[in-house]
């Protein structure tokens, strides 16, 4: 018998998390997943709103079985979860003693949810580097422009030049062509030799390889210009975009004419509740950030807090939904469900086995498309880095410089930078770098932004409203 | 290898008070090193929800904040920025007769001690202060009073204070303070041993530990405000507000965030570990709202506290220890020591240099909670 507790919790509704409370149901259990979004699927698989009728394979490409059947493993689940969508969890915080409690906001009610055990799949999003004009209308994340597009069938402009490194940008840019947008063009800051290079470690994933290579093909042989090795120069445009300007690793300027512009550099995973939840974070050199630190099989130090998927360091969707479901076998564990105990150690090793691969294939993804830290560290001092508290990446050096600011929680508290709406999940990467550069010491001697609720921003009168409504009625 | 150094007088924190003595020193050219174990300005100091306000305060403290407040006004000269401060007035709120009766009394005992301020009934308070919700009544204004950012103010003195040649160690943790013949002997975590002739303790709401090494045991609780800031809004609220009771304390920078506090946060104060409590934070939402309705459609970005160390009576210790000569406290400011800390490092200087400071401190003394267990 497993003793009266409280339902597991599973924030995020992506790869991760919808495997996990599938697995979870396996067992029993009826657990709470929250989702910001309306209906499961993560970023990757962001399902299209009720009523719009494209096919899966419009929306998904290569990866539409795999959508297709992570949709249906949830719709599965109805009624046997206690399903919350469109709800933001703002804080948490760990159950020293008892239960711990989170605060969730939707915009229809605000309440107060006491837990003893939950996973984190709260995925990733794009890591942005700031350049010259990357604040003008029609600039968006990869992620964000691949949003539009799954989502509501929007492209970001007619004529959209994508930019930065990565898989991701091969895949939204074809995403883009297949579905009749014009790419102006795909400028992809790692060089062909890192790729050569990174060959014998993409061989951990000959399958995504492959498609990866089938984009690069797909988008030259239909005349998009694909360039490697470049180094982004400015976006252009007064009250929009009208250009990007950017230089050939022969040092040739060029400006490739365009209305919109998606950018990112990798993905960047969504820790700000696990460090609310008081998790210890490690330095990860392959993700280049800190994460929240777990064990192999994803429970963190904190009693009752487990992460799944790219919330603690991105290896993607397919790896996500492996360790969603390992993730889930752990907190059965832990929750005593002893008759299973030595099939679910044995399927977590199982698991961990096939994660190795992926973890593999990341690496080689790192060689293939390394992160381009020079261009945030050496961004000049006049260039906008914390859109939301309009600080400059110079504001920043200043602090260091000049009021000595020795880590960049210090140079936040100097500068303003990464203090604003986002706290940072937009340029703290970049903010990093410059903050290493100027201090000359190794990245991660830069220190890590401290998360603060909320986790996003809070709408006051939601949370009064539902204070009062519960007064009335409670 | 162990470092030493010899010195005239350790500072021990290096929160406003502390960086503030070091400036005042050298600025009379005495020798000082001061010890502080994160960086300075990091705790209560840095944290704190950056009112700069006499009004309100207990009348007994009015003379070292209107002493404070005088240096608030020539901060630029002082530390070589401004810090963000401005004299936009502080303007406390009554929401019932029984609070005005409160401010009527106040503004009347406080103008005996030079404290100026205005009184508004419900119009003129409408007239002046047009976004005032039904709620509000009345209120006193205070023209001398404003606000400044706390990030900036202790970094700014302890800079200063190092380029007058004041020896600021950060990141360096005090691990023991003890008295000898020939003066005091302070040891660090990093190795650094420091001899002094006098030490000064403003290690804040850990002040009370130091005092406690030398036999005098105060009781210093420490306490974590909540504080909270919206996303930035159309500028419409100048001045520093406040409201009988202290429940709410509201302000806006120019640049359009509205910073306002209520109700506590949890601390582990060994673990210098605080941190905010939300559900606690949704009564002064409440009591913003109606004092400034306006605030109703914004959105909150940030919480958060810090450690503050807070006396029974709310009043700190400023006084020289009654077992030790040459150590002098200043700790235990209860929520007030970013307004009076400038004025702090010029009393501490005092003491520590000429004997009897010029402003008064015997409401003070560290043996006034004469029911605390003493060793001595």
């Amino acid at each position: 018998m497993v003793a009266e507790r409280l339902p597991p919790v599973i924030v995020g509704a992506g790869p991760a998390g919808t495997r996990a409370a599938e697995t979870l149901v396996h067992a029993g259990l009826r657990p709470i997943v929250i989702d910001e979004a309306p209906s499961n699927g993560g970023q990757i698989y962001r399902r299209q709103p009720s009523g719009f009728t494209r096919p899966g394979k419009a929306l998904y490409g290569f990866e539409a079985s795999r959508a297709a059947a992570l949709f249906g493993a949830f719709d599965r689940l109805a009624g046997s979860i206690d399903h919350r969508p469109n709800t933001l969890v703002w804080s948490i915080r760990p159950g020293s003693i008892g239960a711990g409690l989170m605060h969730l906001v939707s915009s229809e009610r605000a309440n107060a949810l006491p837990f003893d055990q939950v996973i984190f799949a709260t995925g990733a999003t794009d890591r942005v580097i700031p350049l010259p004009g990357w604040t003008l209308p029609g600039v968006f994340t990869l992620g964000g422009a691949q949003v539009a597009l799954k989502y509501q069938g929007c492209a970001i402009g007619q004529r959209t030049a994508f930019v930065g490194t990565g898989p991701l940008l091969y895949l939204v840019a074809y995403q883009y062509a297949k579905a009749g947008a014009k790419v102006a063009a795909v400028l992809d800051t790692a060089p062909l030799s890192a790729k050569l290079r990174a060959l014998p470690g993409l061989s951990a994933n000959a399958q995504a390889t492959a498609r990866g290579l089938y984009y690069l093909f797909w988008l030259r042989s239909r005349g998009v210009p694909v360039q490697l090795g470049i180094h982004p120069l400015a976006i252009e445009g007064r009250d929009g975009v009208t250009a990007i300007a950017w230089r050939d690793p022969h040092g040739g300027s060029h400006a490739t004419p365009c209305d919109a512009v998606a950018m990112g550099y990798g993905l960047r995973s969504e820790t700000q509740l696990a460090d609310l939840a008081e998790v210890p974070f490690a330095w990860d050199a392959l993700h280049r950030q800190w994460l929240p630190t777990r064990d192999a099989a994803g429970r963190t130090p904190v009693a009752g807090i487990y992460l799944a998927g790219d919330g603690g360091g991105a290896l993607g969707a397919d790896a996500a939904e492996l360790a969603g479901e390992r993730v889930a076998l752990a907190l059965l564990q832990d929750r005593g469900a002893a008759d299973n105990g030595r099939s679910h150690a044995d399927r977590i090793a199982a698991i961990n086995r096939r994660l190795d691969r992926y973890l593999r294939f990341r690496r080689g993804l790192e060689r293939a498309f390394p992160f381009p830290a020079h261009l945030a560290g050496d961004l000049a001092d006049e260039t906008l880095l914390c859109r939301c508290e309009g600080i400059t990446a110079g504001e920043v050096r200043r602090a260091v410089r000049e009021f000595g600011a020795h880590e960049i929680n210090r140079a936040k508290a100097f500068s303003r930078v990464g203090m604003g709406r986002c706290q940072g999940r937009m340029c703290g990467p970049a903010a990093a770098e410059i903050v290493a550069g100027a201090l000359g010491v190794p990245i991660e001697q830069a220190g890590r932004l401290r998360a603060q609720a909320p986790v996003k921003p809070l709408p006051m009168a939601a949370v009064l409203d539902d204070a009062a409504a519960s007064a009335r009625h409670g | 290898m162990a470092e030493r150094i010899a010195t005239e007088i350790a500072i021990i924190g290096g929160g406003l008070a502390g960086c503030s003595t070091a400036l005042h020193l050298r600025q009379r050219n005495v020798p000082v090193v001061l010890l502080e174990r994160a960086a300075c300005g990091s705790q209560a100091s840095g944290v704190n929800y950056g009112g700069v306000r006499q009004q309100g305060r207990t009348l007994v403290e009015l003379p070292i904040a209107r002493r404070s407040r005088a240096l608030w006004g020539r901060m630029a000269e002082l530390v070589g920025s401004d810090c963000e401060f401005m004299a936009t007035g502080h303007l406390k709120l009554a929401r019932n007769e029984t609070e005005m009766d409160v401010l009527e009394t106040y503004a009347r005992e406080a103008a005996g001690w030079g404290l100026e301020l205005q009184l508004l009934g419900r119009n003129a308070l409408r007239d002046r202060f047009p976004w005032a919700g039904d709620k509000v009544i009345g209120g006193s204004f205070c023209t001398d009073d404003g606000q400044a950012n706390p990030r900036l103010v202790t970094p700014a003195f302890a800079r200063r204070a190092r380029a007058l040649g004041a020896d600021i160690r950060e990141h360096t943790t005090v691990t023991a303070v003890e008295r000898g013949s020939d003066g005091f002997r302070i040891e660090t975590a990093a190795g650094l041993e420091v001899r002094a002739r006098i030490v000064v303790n403003v290690a804040g709401a850990w002040g009370h530990e130091i005092a406690a090494q030398f036999g005098e045991h105060v009781p210093e609780e420490p306490i974590s405000p909540n504080m909270c800031v919206t996303e930035p809004l159309p500028y419409f609220l100048t001045p520093n507000l406040g409201v009988v009771g202290a429940d709410l304390y509201m302000r806006q920078i120019p640049r359009g965030n509205v910073i306002f506090g209520g109700g506590r946060g949890v601390n582990d104060a060994k673990a210098q570990r605080a941190r905010p409590l939300p559900e606690s934070a949704l009564a002064s939402f409440q009591r913003a709202l109606e004092v400034a309705p306006n605030l109703r459609g914004a959105h909150i970005i940030r919480f958060w506290t810090g450690i503050e160390g807070y006396m029974p009576d709310e009043l700190p210790i400023l006084d020289r220890s009654a077992t030790t000569p040459g150590l002098i406290h200043a700790f235990g400011f209860s929520g007030h020591g970013f307004q009076l800390g400038p004025a702090v490092g010029a009393i501490v200087t005092e003491m520590a240099l000429d004997g009897a400071p010029s402003t008064p401190i015997e409401p003070f003394r560290i043996g006034r909670f004469a029911s605390a267990p003493s060793k001595s």
